[in-house]
């Protein structure tokens, strides 16, 4: 009987040791991932890096082949519904880009309604054509911005115009119009999501 | 259930010395206490996950919503999902396992009855953990049963409850798995050896085995998303050089594997009670054995197949594609086997043997579904339907399901003494099985229709369809109550069954007296009883 329980013992061991390994094999999927991705070229993710890392001033880092000559102006124009009290305005009204690079623009917001609010920016490009090729990666207005009473702040749009873009445009307008909660009551509060 | 069975113990033979009372079940070390508990277990939670189903089908008997709103509704789907893979379907294999298989190989009991009372006693804590979701801010989980990032980790404060609560749930399982390889590895009978050993062992040896190697790597996963959501590491966030992507790679090296977790010892079941009832040794055994073993090393390759759509090179697609076509094969072997097994045979159709034909009938229809769902650009039009909800329904409940019932009927007289009331089985059997099928054979075509999964309300194109399907769904439920009230009638009044009571019925299990004693082969089965046990 004390063999038994000897080879019990042992075995269980092994077969803990086996769950262990399997444990450690789950965390090693992760470099194993990276290193097919690297082998077969899928979904770059140095790339990917480089494109997160050159993020800041602008134009940060071209996507490479794509990148090319041309430049398109693109204008920033700021809106304000008629109701609720906001000063809201770019930082600059145009900007010279080359498609293929990461852009920023910061557009500042000044709360006067006289309280704490929540407010969101609904984004337009004009012409039409142009929307599938302008491309929002970070955006002030994919979130409810929450604003103190008479708070003022600058919130940054980062944006790149895709090579493929139609060559006989060669100016693209993003226009924002900027609604607080005292237009649809409730619907922006973001700690009711 | 337990106090049933409980009550039939008092009753037999007294010089099996036991305790009484609470603490009989809070220590237990007998494997035939601990398997009476996973299957009590098991069928609580069948029901919680059932009557999350009805609300599901209540929801869906008519576009627009009536009763419920749609986060709650997700939550339904996705807890739903959780209670019926890791607290129904998984636990009552495991307490079949601690049933039959040391009464089976001619072992006094499991390798390991400490481990065994710890492995049960960790899930009602790990599903009193999911459950207490439902009452913490931002509710229970609802981003699917899968966990995608970065879904998932928008969830409220129950996130950490839902990950301790599976990371609770794997160790059970692989603590519980240790224990079916230890026993059938160490503790086999002198002269059972391992191809002599019925097939529920078999395959619960080989689901033991891709247990103890997956179950680990969900433990890493959901690891994985608790640093992402507390610690900041960015395992699945592109913004911190992660990639979601990952997240379904690493589930789906686990889910796939799983699929097999639940369906390899309804595989065993079927192939025990199928040539008990055609009174014929069981067709090509050997290759019975061999066929779950490819199934189950297969599943190791084939994950991706659940991703087509998430984008793979083209070399990947082909690769995925016809690896999960093979899996075919090893399965129409068996299904070939069984059918090769009722040829020529003297059947009978008492219950058990009702419940495994329409397992083999019904498992192949979802089997040929998933095979539909391998073809690549077939896939990208069935992903994410109800195409999809229809076949792996179609395979875990007529599958799954179905074969556990078939065994809780074939061993029920060896459990509890008595014999079920036949009439009632059968009229169990008849509702279940039209009432599966009026369920979810309509949801195939509300899936090549389009109808996407997982929501809560649908355009009225899919609306006739669906009302077929909830009709089915609260006939399938309700024909539940029925089984629980076979096996209380069963233990309470049933006839004394006889120490065979299925005429072809073979396995050493049916050589001991019925009831089977509360410690069963204490001294070995001699040669002679375990070559009339073996025969197959």
């Amino acid at each position: 009987m004390s063999d038994l329980r000897r080879e019990n013992r042992s075995l269980t061991l092994k077969l803990a040791g086996f769950a262990a390994g399997a444990f450690a094999f789950g965390f090693a999927l992760v470099p194993l991932y990276d290193v097919l991705c690297e082998v077969t070229g899928y979904g770059n993710q140095k790339l990917l890096l480089e494109r997160r890392d050159g993020a800041g001033a602008a134009p940060v880092a071209a996507t490479g082949a794509s990148a090319e000559d041309r430049t398109i102006t693109v204008e920033f124009v700021t809106e304000l519904p008629s109701v609720g009290s906001w000063d809201f305005r770019p930082v600059v009204r145009s900007m010279q880009v080359t498609p293929g690079r990461l852009y920023e623009a910061d557009f500042v917001a000044h709360n006067l309604t006289g309280r704490d609010t929540v407010a969101q920016a609904i984004p337009n490009v004009a012409p039409g054509t142009a929307t599938a090729y302008f491309r929002k990666t970070e955006c002030f207005c994919f979130t409810p911005q929450k604003f103190a009473r008479d708070e003022q702040r600058s919130m940054p749009v980062r944006f790149v115009v895709d090579p493929a873009l139609p060559k006989h445009l060669d100016r693209i307008t993003l226009s924002y119009v900027f609604y607080d909660d005292s237009t649809r009551v409730g619907a922006l509060d973001p700690s009711a999501r | 259930m337990a106090n049933t069975i409980h009550a039939d113990h008092a009753h037999d033979h007294d010089h099996d010395h036991k305790p009484h009372g609470l603490k009989r079940w809070l220590f237990a070390t007998n494997h035939k206490d601990i398997g009476t508990m996973y299957l009590v277990f098991a069928l609580v939670m069948f029901f919680m996950g059932g009557a999350m189903a009805l609300v599901i089908r209540a929801e869906l008997f008519q576009p627009g919503l009536q009763f419920v709103d749609p986060q709650f509704f997700n939550s339904m789907t996705t807890v739903h999902a959780l209670l019926m893979i890791f607290g129904g379907v998984m636990p009552a294999w495991t307490g079949l396992a601690n049933w039959m298989i040391p009464m089976q190989v001619g072992a006094p009991d499991m390798a390991l009855p400490r481990l065994n009372n710890f492995s049960f006693w960790i899930l009602p804590f790990a599903f009193t953990l999911l459950l207490l979701t439902f009452v913490v801010p931002g509710g229970a989980p609802a981003g699917g049963w899968t966990l995608y990032p970065p879904l998932v980790l928008q969830m409220g404060d129950g996130f950490p409850l839902m990950i301790f609560a599976i990371h609770l749930m794997g160790a059970s399982s692989i603590l519980g798995a240790i224990n079916v390889i230890v026993t059938i590895m160490n503790m086999r009978a002198p002269g059972m050896g391992l191809l002599n050993m019925p097939l529920f062992c078999w395959t619960w040896l080989i689901t033991a085995y891709l247990l103890i190697a997956v179950m680990p790597v969900l433990a890493g996963a959901v690891t994985m998303l608790l640093t992402d959501h507390f610690f900041g590491t960015s395992f699945f966030s592109a913004a911190g050089g992660g990639d979601p992507v990952m997240f379904q790679h690493i589930f789906w090296f686990f889910g796939h594997p799983e699929v097999y977790i639940l369906i390899l010892p309804a595989f065993g079941i079927v192939s025990e009670i199928i040539p008990a009832f055609s009174r014929k040794p069981l067709f090509g055994y050997e290759t019975m054995v061999y066929a779950s073993a490819s199934i189950a090393f297969l599943s190791f390759i084939v994950w991706a197949h659940h991703m087509f759509t998430v984008g793979m090179p083209l070399a990947g697609q082909l690769f995925f594609m016809l690896s999960t076509m093979l899996i075919a094969v090893p399965t129409g072997v068996k299904v070939f086997n069984w059918c090769a097994t009722m040829w020529k045979g003297s059947i009978t159709f008492e219950t058990p043997m009702l419940f495994a034909i329409a397992f083999l009938f019904l498992f192949t229809i979802g089997g040929f579904s998933g095979l539909m769902l391998a073809v690549v650009p077939a896939d990208f039009q069935y992903h994410d339907t109800y195409f999809v909800v229809a076949h792996f329904h179609y395979v875990l409940v007529p599958g799954a399901v179905f074969a556990i019932m078939a065994g809780v009927y074939y061993w029920l007289p060896k459990w509890t003494g008595r014999m079920y009331d036949e009439k009632l089985g059968k009229a169990h059997f008849w509702c279940s099985t039209i009432g599966v099928n009026v369920l979810f054979f309509p949801q195939h075509f509300l899936g090549l229709a389009g109808m996407p999964r997982r929501i809560p309300d649908y355009s009225t194109q899919f609306a006739d369809w669906n009302m077929v399907s909830s009709v089915g769904a609260f006939i399938f439920g309700f024909s539940q109550l029925l089984f629980v009230a076979v096996v209380w009638k069963a233990a309470r009044s049933g006839a004394p069954a006889p120490q065979r009571p299925w005429e072809g019925a073979h396995g050493l299990e049916w050589e001991l007296p019925t009831p089977a004693p509360y410690h069963s082969w204490e001294t070995p089965p001699p040669p002679s009883v375990i070559a009339r046990g073996a025969e197959h």
